[in-house]
C-alpha cells in the first residue's frame, strides 16, 4: 500500500495549489491563467498567447505569483481563444495579443479582471463579475466525463492526481474484487457512449466470463462521425482518466494489455495520450505491477488511417491486426472472441471516461442522473447553424430546446430553426414539434434517430433536407467497405436517385422506391455502417415529405439549395445600379443605367456571384 | 509537362529500416509501419512496398490490399502543401462545397487532384473536429477557420504558398 500512500503525498501537495480553480479559493495570492489548448484554440494562435503571456509575466516579475497553465478544451469553442484566469473564474473570451498587456496590468498586477475583454454574458446589467460556470452556455450542463477538460494540465500527470486521479483504480485493485467492480458498473446502468448505447456493464461481464490465457481492452477513439469532436477533446483535455479506466477495465475482465486505436487526424490528441502513458508508468499506475500489486497492464497506441467503418468493433479489431478495416459478422462477439482470436472488450473514450468516477463514488453517482433507463450524462458537439458552437454535457433526459436554445443561444442571423441532426450518418433528423422530447438513447430512437456519438448539426431554413440526405449518403457509399452487397450496392443505388432528386428528374415513384431500398438495406447489411446509412434519408422522408415532393413534383427547391432547380431572377425594387451586370462573369444580366434589370435565365449559370454585390437585395432565387 | 517528383531518397530509406526495426516483432505492426512509410515518403510506392513485404514476411498483394483500403494512404506522391478542405456536416451547412469550387477554378484541380507542378493537391476531408471554426480548410498543418465563404478566400489563402 505504500504506492498509494505515495499518490496520497502528492495529491496533498499539490491539490493545495489547485483549489482556487474550484471557486473562489485563495492560495498564498497566486493566481492560475488557464489558456485552452485545445484543437479549436490551437488553430485560433492560443500558443502565441501562451507565449505573450509569459513574457509580460517577465516583464512585470509576476511569474512566482501567477502560473500559466495549458489546458484541454472548454467547449465553448465558438468564443475561443478562450483564457481563463483564477481565482475568480474570469472568462476572457476571442482574446488577441494586443489584448494580453493590458489583461496582464488590470488583472494580474492591479487584481481587477479587464471588462472590456470579459465574455459578455458574464458581466451582470449591474456591472459585476459572475464565475463562467454561471454563464448560460454552462449553467445546465453537467460533467462527468468532460470534469477535468479544461481545468487541469493534460500533460502533467500531478494535478490529474490532486483531482482524485487513479484513486478508482486503486480502490479497484486493493479493495474490491473483480465480480465487484463489474457490478458496480452494472448497476450503474452506464451505456456504450459511442453509438449503440449496450450496457457497458454486461459486456465487461461477457469478457470476464470467457476463459482464455490472453484478454484485452480496446479504446475506441476512432471518432469519425461528421460533427462529432467529444472522443478527441477528452483525449486532449483529461488522457489519464481514460488510462485509468482501461487499466480498471483490464483488472475487471482479467487483461494485462490494451490498446487505443485513435484516428490519426487528431495528432494532438495522440501526443498527448502517449506522454500520458508515459508519466503513468513512470509513477507505477500503468505496465508491471501497477502500485507494486501483482496486477500488470500495459497500454499502446495505435493509429487508423481514415477509415470511417473502423469505428465498428470488429472491423477496428481488423484494423489493429494489419487487414484492411472490414468487419466480420457477429456472433462471435468480440468479448468472446476478438482481437487475434482472445476476449476483447472494446469501449468508446467518452463511456470509459466515465468509469472512475463510477468506481470511486459507487452506481449510485450515476443512476441518480439522467432518465429512466438512460443514466448519467451525454456529450455532444453543438455545430452547424447556432450561435455558439462548442462541446457540452448535460444530463440524460435534456430536451433539445434547452440544449438549442438555452446553451446554444439559437440560431444566428435571425433565420429560423428547421431541423437539428442527431447521430451523424447513422442518425437522423428531429423537428421543431419534438424540441421538447427529453433525449435519452430511447426516444431518440422512437423518434427515427439516434444518439450516435452526440454530434448536433443544426439546420436553418437555408439548408435543403432533401440535399443533406443525398450529403449523408455520399458519405456512407464513400466509406461503405465493400464486403456485403446491400451496403456497398444498396447504398450507391439510393444515391442515385436522391441525385436525380436534386437534379430535377425524380419521378413520384422513386420515393417508394428508395424507402423499399431502405428497408432492405437495413435489414440485411451486415455492421452498423450499412444497417443505419439509410437513416438520415428514412428520417427526412418522414418529416420533410414535403420538401421531397416539392423537388419531385415542382421541381423546386424550397430551401433554395439545389442548383439545377434554382432560377435567379430580379425584382421590382432593383435601382438599375449596375454593379450585377459587372459582376456576372457570363453576361446573363441586362439592363441599362436607373433601369430595372434582367437575368437570362438561358444564359445563368446560377453561380450567384451578384447576389452579394447587390446593394437593394433585389436579386432572388427559387 | 508534369515534373517527376523524387520520392524515395537514401535517407528516407534509412528512416524506413528504423521504423521496421521497431515493428518487426510488433503483433500487427503493418499499421504503424504503412503510417509512418506514409509519412516519411509523402506516399508509398511499389517500391517502399516490397521492402515492407520483405522484411515483415508478408506478401505485397495483402500490403497494396490494405493500402488502397484507407483514405490516409497513397500510392502516388501529392503536392507539397495539401489543401483540405473540411466536409464534415457542421463545414457543409456552412457552403465548404464552395471552397473546394474556388480551389478547382483558381487551380484547375479537382478533389483528390495534385496540381502538374507537385505544389498543391486537393482534398475534400473528413470532419477535422473544428466544428467551432467550420467552414474550415487546411492548408498542410495551418487552420484558416471562420472563412466567410464569400469569394475570393482561397485565392488569398492560396497566394500565401
Amino acid at each position: 500500500m505504500k504506492a498509494l500512500e505515495k499518490f496520497e503525498n502528492i495529491r496533498q501537495q499539490t491539490i493545495k495549489n489547485l483549489e482556487l480553480r474550484l471557486g473562489g479559493k485563495e492560495y498564498e495570492g497566486k493566481r492560475h491563467v488557464l489558456i485552452c489548448q485545445g484543437t479549436g484554440c490551437l488553430s485560433a494562435d492560443a500558443e502565441k498567447i501562451e507565449a505573450a503571456f509569459a513574457e509580460e509575466l517577465r516583464n512585470h516579475n509576476l511569474t512566482d505569483k501567477v502560473d500559466i497553465v495549458r489546458t484541454g478544451c472548454f467547449g465553448y469553442c465558438q468564443v475561443g481563444p478562450i483564457v481563463i484566469i483564477y481565482p475568480e473564474g474570469s472568462f476572457y473570451s476571442r482574446i488577441e495579443l494586443k489584448d494580453i498587456p493590458a489583461i496582464t496590468q488590470g488583472h494580474l498586477v492591479d487584481g481587477a479582471p479587464v471588462k472590456e475583454f470579459l465574455l459578455p454574458e458574464s458581466i451582470e446589467a449591474d456591472g459585476t463579475i459572475d464565475d463562467f460556470q454561471h454563464v448560460p452556455f454552462y449553467k445546465i450542463q453537467k460533467r462527468i466525463a468532460l470534469r477535468l477538460c479544461g481545468l487541469v494540465n493534460p500533460e502533467n500527470i500531478t494535478e490529474y492526481i490532486a483531482f482524485d486521479g487513479y484513486k478508482a483504480l486503486g480502490k479497484a485493485i486493493f479493495e474490491m474484487k473483480q465480480e465487484d467492480v463489474i457490478k458496480e458498473i452494472k448497476d450503474s446502468g452506464l451505456r456504450g457512449r459511442g453509438g449503440g448505447g449496450f450496457s457497458t456493464g454486461m459486456k465487461w461481464e461477457f469478457g470476464y466470463k470467457s476463459q482464455s490465457d490472453q484478454k484485452y481492452v480496446v479504446c475506441n477513439a476512432d471518432e469519425g462521425d461528421p460533427g462529432a469532436f467529444m472522443d478527441r477533446s477528452i483525449l486532449e483535455g483529461d488522457p489519464h482518466s481514460i488510462i485509468e479506466a482501461m487499466a480498471i477495465a483490464g483488472y475487471a475482465i482479467g487483461a494485462n494489455k490494451g490498446f487505443v486505436y485513435v484516428r490519426a487526424e487528431y495528432p494532438i490528441a495522440v501526443n498527448r495520450l502517449q506522454l500520458a502513458i508515459n508519466q503513468a508508468k513512470d509513477f507505477g499506475a500503468l505496465g508491471n505491477n501497477i502500485f507494486e500489486s501483482d496486477f500488470n497492464f500495459d497500454l499502446e497506441i495505435r493509429l487508423g488511417a481514415g477509415a470511417f467503418v473502423c469505428g465498428e468493433e470488429t472491423a477496428l479489431l481488423n484494423s489493429i491486426e494489419g487487414k484492411r478495416g472490414m468487419p466480420n459478422p457477429r456472433p462471435p462477439f468480440p468479448a468472446v472472441k476478438g482481437l487475434w482470436g482472445k476476449p476483447t472488450i472494446i469501449n468508446n473514450v467518452e463511456t470509459f471516461a466515465n468509469i472512475p468516477q463510477i468506481i470511486l463514488n459507487g452506481a449510485s453517482f450515476l443512476t441518480a442522473i439522467g432518465t429512466e433507463k438512460s443514466k448519467g450524462t451525454k456529450v455532444f458537439a453543438l455545430g452547424g447553424k447556432i450561435e455558439n458552437a462548442g462541446l457540452i454535457e448535460v444530463p440524460m433526459g435534456t430536451t433539445i430546446r434547452e440544449i438549442i436554445f438555452e446553451i446554444g443561444g439559437g440560431i444566428p442571423n435571425g433565420k429560423k430553426f428547421k431541423a437539428v441532426q442527431i447521430g451523424g450518418p447513422s442518425g437522423g433528423c428531429l423537428t421543431e414539434t419534438q424540441l421538447d422530447t427529453p433525449i435519452d438513447y430511447d426516444s431518440l430512437l422512437e423518434l427515427g434517430a439516434m444518439m450516435g456519438s452526440g454530434g448536433l448539426v443544426v439546420i436553418d431554413e437555408d439548408n435543403c433536407m432533401v440535399d443533406i440526405a443525398r450529403f449523408f449518403l455520399d458519405f456512407t457509399v464513400d466509406e461503405s467497405c465493400g464486403k456485403c452487397p446491400p451496403c456497398r450496392v444498396g447504398t450507391k443505388r439510393m444515391l442515385e436517385t436522391l441525385v436525380r432528386i436534386t437534379e430535377g428528374k425524380g419521378e413520384m415513384d422513386d420515393l417508394d422506391r428508395l424507402y423499399e431500398l431502405a428497408q432492405n438495406i437495413k435489414a440485411s447489411s451486415l455492421c452498423g455502417l450499412g444497417q443505419t446509412a439509410p437513416n438520415p434519408v428514412l428520417s427526412t422522408m418522414r418529416y420533410f415529405r414535403e420538401e421531397y415532393e416539392a423537388h419531385v413534383k415542382d421541381k423546386k427547391c424550397p430551401a433554395g439549395t439545389c442548383v439545377e432547380l434554382l432560377e435567379f431572377f430580379i425584382d421590382e425594387t432593383c435601382k438599375g445600379c449596375t454593379k450585377c451586370k459587372k459582376a456576372c462573369p457570363v453576361d446573363a444580366i441586362m439592363g441599362d443605367v436607373k433601369t430595372l434589370h434582367v437575368i437570362d435565365t438561358e444564359k445563368c449559370i446560377k453561380c450567384g456571384a451578384c447576389i452579394p454585390v447587390c446593394p437593394f437585395k433585389s436579386i432572388k432565387k427559387g | 509537362m508534369s515534373v517527376k517528383k523524387e520520392v524515395v531518397t537514401p535517407e528516407r530509406l534509412k528512416r524506413l529500416e528504423a521504423c521496421l526495426a521497431v515493428n518487426k516483432e510488433k503483433k500487427g505492426g503493418l499499421m504503424p509501419v504503412l503510417n509512418e512509410s506514409q509519412k516519411i515518403f509523402g506516399c508509398i510506392p511499389a517500391e517502399v512496398q516490397k521492402i515492407i513485404a520483405k522484411e515483415l514476411n508478408i506478401p505485397i498483394a495483402e500490403i497494396y490490399g490494405v493500402i488502397t483500403f484507407y483514405h490516409q494512404f497513397s500510392i502516388e506522391p501529392k503536392g507539397d502543401y495539401i489543401i483540405s478542405v473540411c466536409m464534415g456536416t457542421a463545414c457543409y451547412v456552412k457552403d465548404a462545397q464552395k471552397l473546394v469550387d474556388e480551389v478547382t477554378t483558381e487551380l484547375g484541380i479537382k478533389s483528390g487532384e495534385t496540381t502538374a507542378d507537385y505544389k498543391f493537391t486537393l482534398m475534400a476531408t473528413r470532419c477535422v473536429g473544428a466544428c467551432g471554426l467550420a467552414p474550415v480548410v487546411l492548408v498542410n498543418e495551418d487552420v484558416y477557420g471562420r472563412l466567410t465563404v464569400k469569394g475570393g478566400e482561397m485565392k488569398e489563402i492560396i497566394a500565401k504558398y
